[in-house]
């Protein structure tokens, strides 16, 4: 097998995990739901503060749902010795990584496109140009998932792993909230071509992460 | 066990508290006051040092992380100084942003600005708080020194990144922040002078407490061995063989004969 099948593989497992017990559907998203209701009870919806910060509070409250959601990643592989299967398994090691982030991101794409949906009849946006939004959104889910992957296995099999990764994950990927709301704002309002820099600056660190995660997840993965 | 010899280090120690008091007199009454701040642009002989000796050390850490993962120069001194270094680097770290706050409050009457440089350097802190937070995390001694190593590298492979996205965001929203002619102003001779003055005996002050540090992280391991040893030697005696001595023995400590 190649890396790519080995890919697939790994993502199949994880996503039918996730097709079989819903737990980013029917917990995850409804999480980010209720942050994003939360933002409108602590921001006054009348004055259009909410129109205004929409972006930022959409990414904020992505961010906090992918901390769930590489927990939920590495919590089903701490049960039953999965750790060890996946270790035994003789698959390469970036090809675990790639598939575990492959996974992570289109679950987190799904609650991306809901929470879209929520942000626009909520808090009343309109998408006018959708070509850059859509790759801002690509490009830095690409980065919260291998991000989020690296992380997660460096903690996994940590008793501190709940609060360790938060405080590890965050910072990393604050450029990322800066990049995706600004390149949301700019598409919002119709400027595209302010969108592009920090498509750019996403599409960079998506690479960077993806190529740290890819060399270094064998070897923590061998130590967890 | 040791970076430096104990006399080095000593004479290190002597040298730095020396050079401190001196910048301490230079800055406090030696330096003219600043046109426009008055005394309170006194604070940039220990802000800009601080600064100085932060990166410094987070830079060590990435290099000595990198050592440690490069097979070829693999060893456990280069896991105790990244995490000694990567502490000092948070400590200063902090006083950078508190010192600079102090500064912001009567010069520009806000404690916190969001300029690139102070944002930047809030993310840094909390990228090493993590790092130092995994350090804590007990595990074997290898396991430690590997997960460690590479969570550094991320950090530090991130700082570019932060630093550009963030100045991205605050030069396209705002034009000219406070820091543009800050030193690129004429600099009085004296104020020049005691503004490298300072970042050379912070920078003394680096490597004495980095070796410090190395050295406490050191005997620490080394304790904890040496406890191991004689749980082991505690448990055959009990059970099997008559009371023996722990295995091997184990030279004492010196704590103390170096400062």
């Amino acid at each position: 097998m190649n890396v790519m099948q080995e890919m697939w593989l790994v993502a199949a497992k994880d996503l039918r995990i996730e097709a079989r017990s819903r737990v980013t559907l029917q917990q995850i998203v409804p999480f980010g739901l209720i942050v994003l209701l939360l933002f409108a009870f602590a921001l006054d919806p009348d004055r259009g503060i909410l129109k205004r910060v929409a972006p930022g509070l959409f990414w904020v409250t992505v961010l906090l749902a992918a901390l769930l959601a590489v927990s939920r990643s590495f919590g089903i592989e701490a049960d039953n010795g999965a750790r060890d299967g996946l270790r035994l398994s003789g698959l390469d090691g970036a090809a675990v990584f790639l598939g575990k982030a492959l996974a992570l991101g289109l679950q987190l794409l799904l609650l991306e496109a809901v929470l879209t949906a929520c942000v626009i009849v909520l808090y009343g946006i309109e998408l006018n140009t959708l070509v850059p939004l859509v790759l801002a959104t690509v490009t830095a889910t690409i980065g919260v998932a291998a991000t989020g992957t690296l992380y997660g296995v460096l903690a996994a099999g940590l008793r501190v792993r709940e609060t360790l990764v938060p405080l590890l994950l965050l910072p990393v990927v604050a450029p990322v909230l800066l990049g995706a709301t600004r390149a949301w704002e700019a598409a919002i309002d119709g400027i595209p071509s302010d969108a592009w820099p920090w498509v750019a600056l996403l599409g960079v660190f998506a690479v960077l992460f993806t190529t740290i995660g890819m060399l270094a997840f064998g070897p923590l993965l061998e130590e967890a | 066990m040791r970076l430096l010899k104990p006399q080095v280090s000593t004479a290190l120690g002597w040298l730095s508290l020396v050079s401190l008091v001196v910048l301490a007199l230079f800055g406090l009454w030696g330096a003219p006051p600043d046109e426009v701040q008055s005394d309170a642009q006194r604070l940039m002989y220990l802000h800009v040092p601080m600064a100085w000796i932060a990166y410094l050390a987070f830079g060590v850490t990435a290099l000595a992380s990198a050592l440690w993962l490069w097979k070829r120069t693999r060893s456990s001194v280069w896991d105790r100084v990244a995490g000694a270094s990567a502490e000092i680097g948070v400590l200063f770290t902090a006083l950078t942003l508190v010192l600079g706050s102090l500064w912001g409050r009567p010069v520009w009457g806000i404690w916190w600005a969001w300029d690139a440089r102070l944002v930047t350097t809030a993310v840094l802190f909390f990228l090493y708080l993590g790092y130092l937070a995994l350090r804590r995390v007990p595990a074997p001694p290898e396991t430690r020194a590997k997960r460690c190593a590479i969570a550094a590298l991320v950090a530090f492979a991130d700082v570019p990144i932060v630093h550009f996205s963030v100045t991205w965001w605050r030069t396209l929203h705002q034009q000219g922040t406070v820091f543009n002619a800050e030193l690129s102003a004429h600099i009085h001779g004296v104020m020049a002078f005691t503004l490298w003055f300072g970042v050379f005996a912070f920078t003394l002050l680096f490597v004495y407490l980095l070796d410090r540090r190395y050295r406490l992280l050191a005997l620490e391991e080394q304790r904890e061995e040496r406890e191991v040893d004689q749980a082991i030697a505690e448990r055959i005696g009990t059970s099997t063989a008559p009371p023996a001595p722990p295995s091997p023995p184990t030279p004492p400590v010196e704590v103390g004969a170096s400062g």
